[in-house]
């Protein structure tokens, strides 16, 4: 694939709906937003504000769409091929339903790594391991004798471990414990700048968003209604209501912990 | 104390490297997990009960001409209809003057042999028809679906009679005529357990390492699937037994002298009356092994079921 003119990702005038007819539900509608090359993008609001089916929209797993979705400079159309998973990969937001309960944390990572073709699979385990941060010991576990945050841990060496671009972060730390949640922050910082990865990252919490994105999209009922930086965020220069409400309700949180 | 040291030490060794918490390879990973459902499955005594039951059978059959008193086909028009205990006869003999206790021995080779012909092919053929609707979905769901349900619709045994009147009487037709007949059930289960991972977020993770249909329904569904149809398979075993003696018992499967545990009720029907032991003997053994059967699948769904260990 391409990486020119810097594109990360870009969507336009996105659609996506569930239904058919009087049953149809449109969960986003009209989303535009572009995250360059390397760069980082938030996407907040609430629950059921259409900011993970966004990123199913991107992924293919949600396939009722209209619009122009790009990765890395070039347009998405129903079907994602190999070039895609091998480019874009995702982290899911509950690590007790995205591990496949009869696989060992070995058998996960060389499914990925054969599915992509890559030799040296047993060098390339023990690699990943290391970089998320999981001992050599946890190799051959199984998920059920695995805490929330070492099968987030395994879910992110699972996404990385067929070295993709692109990682699709879809609120990967609100299942986790609080002191967890900032581990496994840390370790998706860390990645980032050793690898050079673009993330979109879907959250509901601000500070999260704020700690991990240098671009924030805000969303309330199927509707980008604000893009802003973080610089701005910081400051609380918001201008449209809804996100001076959500900013509101996240400083009045952090007055009360 | 310090006499024994030697022994336990190794086998406790043995005991930490299956029950670690930590394996070091792909072996003992798996090891260790077949161990843990194994010393889970030796907790229930009434699967253990059944497991034995079933051991014997299979030593039964296997060592069938050492056990028989008698050949199964000897007849002894002389002794006929003798009671059980006399004559030498332990469990009587039967119209023919055979001795029933060696038609027993001998018939059980006949009832492993339809059991395992049946659970080794009914199973896989009901999960591959029933994970491919469930996964695939659309019109492939429908049709399968479908033609399931047709299947469903007709009574087992009437179905089973039907197959073996076209395909013509004998043992391979009548298991042919049960696999026929009892691959719905599974196709279903094997349908409802993908419909409930199909969407689960592993599933979407593996499509989203690029993996296609078959990989993800071969390796990552149907893992999943097994274990609630060999429960499901364990516990219609009984059933499996029961139809083959129906069978056998309308003249449809084994055909004389074949010491056929349904032929051997078929025939002694005639006498039960006045000669009870000719058709009660092989009902009990009948008996027995659909009573082991079911035990064991008692005690696989306690190990096996996929909710449980889930978490």
């Amino acid at each position: 694939m391409s990486q020119g003119n810097n594109a990360g990702i870009g969507l336009e005038h996105v659609n996506v709906w569930f239904g058919e007819h009087e049953e149809r539900v449109d969960a986003v509608k009209d989303a535009g937003f572009a995250v360059p090359f390397g760069g980082s993008f938030g996407l907040v609001g609430e629950s059921g504000s259409g900011k993970s089916t966004i990123l199913r929209a991107i992924t293919g797993l949600a396939p009722d769409w209209s619009g122009k979705i790009s990765v890395l400079g070039q347009d998405l159309g129903q079907d994602r091929g190999k070039e895609f998973y091998s480019a874009v990969q995702m982290v899911f937001q509950d690590p007790y339903a995205s591990l496949h309960p009869r696989q060992t944390v070995d058998r996960v990572l060389s499914e990925a790594l054969s599915l992509h073709g890559f030799d040296t699979i047993n060098d390339r385990i023990i690699k990943i391991l290391d970089d998320v941060g999981l001992d050599q010991s946890f190799r051959f576990r199984w998920p059920h004798q695995l805490s929330g945050g070492q099968r987030q841990r395994v879910a992110i060496a699972r996404a990385l471990i067929i070295e993709p671009t692109i990682l699709l972060l879809d609120e990967p730390t609100s299942a986790l414990d609080v002191s967890v949640q900032a581990e496994i922050l840390n370790l998706l910082t860390r990645l980032r700048t050793e690898r050079g990865l673009t993330y979109l990252m879907v959250s509901h919490d601000l500070a999260v968003v704020g700690h991990m994105c240098s671009e924030i999209a805000v969303m309330n009922d199927g509707e980008i209604v604000e893009v802003l930086s973080v610089e701005d965020l910081r400051a609380l220069k918001a201008n449209h209501p809804y996100t001076r409400q959500l900013l509101d309700a996240s400083v009045q949180k952090r007055k009360n912990e | 104390m310090s006499m024994s040291t030697e022994l336990p030490q190794k086998s406790s060794s043995l005991y930490e490297w299956l029950t670690t918490d930590t394996p070091t390879s792909r072996k003992q990973a798996r090891l260790s997990s077949w161990y843990r459902s194994w010393l889970e499955l030796r907790s229930n005594p009434m699967a253990m009960f059944g497991i034995a039951i079933l051991l014997a059978l299979v030593l039964i059959a296997w060592f069938a001409p050492l056990l028989a008193p008698q050949s199964p086909f000897t007849q002894d028009l002389a002794a006929r209809l003798t009671p059980p205990g006399e004559g030498g006869y332990i469990l009587g003999s039967d119209s023919l003057g055979r001795d029933i206790l060696s038609r027993l021995i001998y018939g059980s080779r006949i009832t492993l042999y339809i059991v395992s012909l049946v659970a080794l092919m009914a199973p896989i053929v009901g999960l591959f028809v029933g994970t491919a609707a469930g996964y695939l979905g659309g019109w492939i769901d429908v049709t399968l679906m479908r033609i399931t349900d047709i299947f469903l619709a007709f009574p087992k045994l009437i179905l089973a009679l039907a197959f073996v009147s076209a395909l013509g009487a004998g043992i391979e037709n009548a298991v042919l005529a049960i696999v026929l007949t009892s691959w719905p059930p599974y196709a279903r289960i094997a349908r409802a357990e993908t419909l409930t991972i199909r969407n689960a977020d592993f599933i979407h993770a593996i499509k989203l390492q690029g993996a296609g249909a078959l990989r993800i329904i071969t390796r990552h569904i149907w893992p999943l699937c097994i274990s609630s149809l060999v429960i499901r398979v364990t516990l219609d075993m009984a059933g499996i037994i029961l139809t083959a003696a129906g069978l056998g018992f309308l003249g449809l499967g084994a055909q004389p002298p074949s010491p056929e545990w349904g032929a051997m009720i078929s025939a002694g029907r005639k006498f039960i009356l006045d000669h009870w032991w000719v058709a009660t003997m092989p009902g009990l053994a009948i008996f027995i092994v659909s009573l082991a059967f079911n035990l064991l699948g008692d005690g696989l769904r306690d190990v096996l079921d996929p909710k449980k260990n889930s978490k």
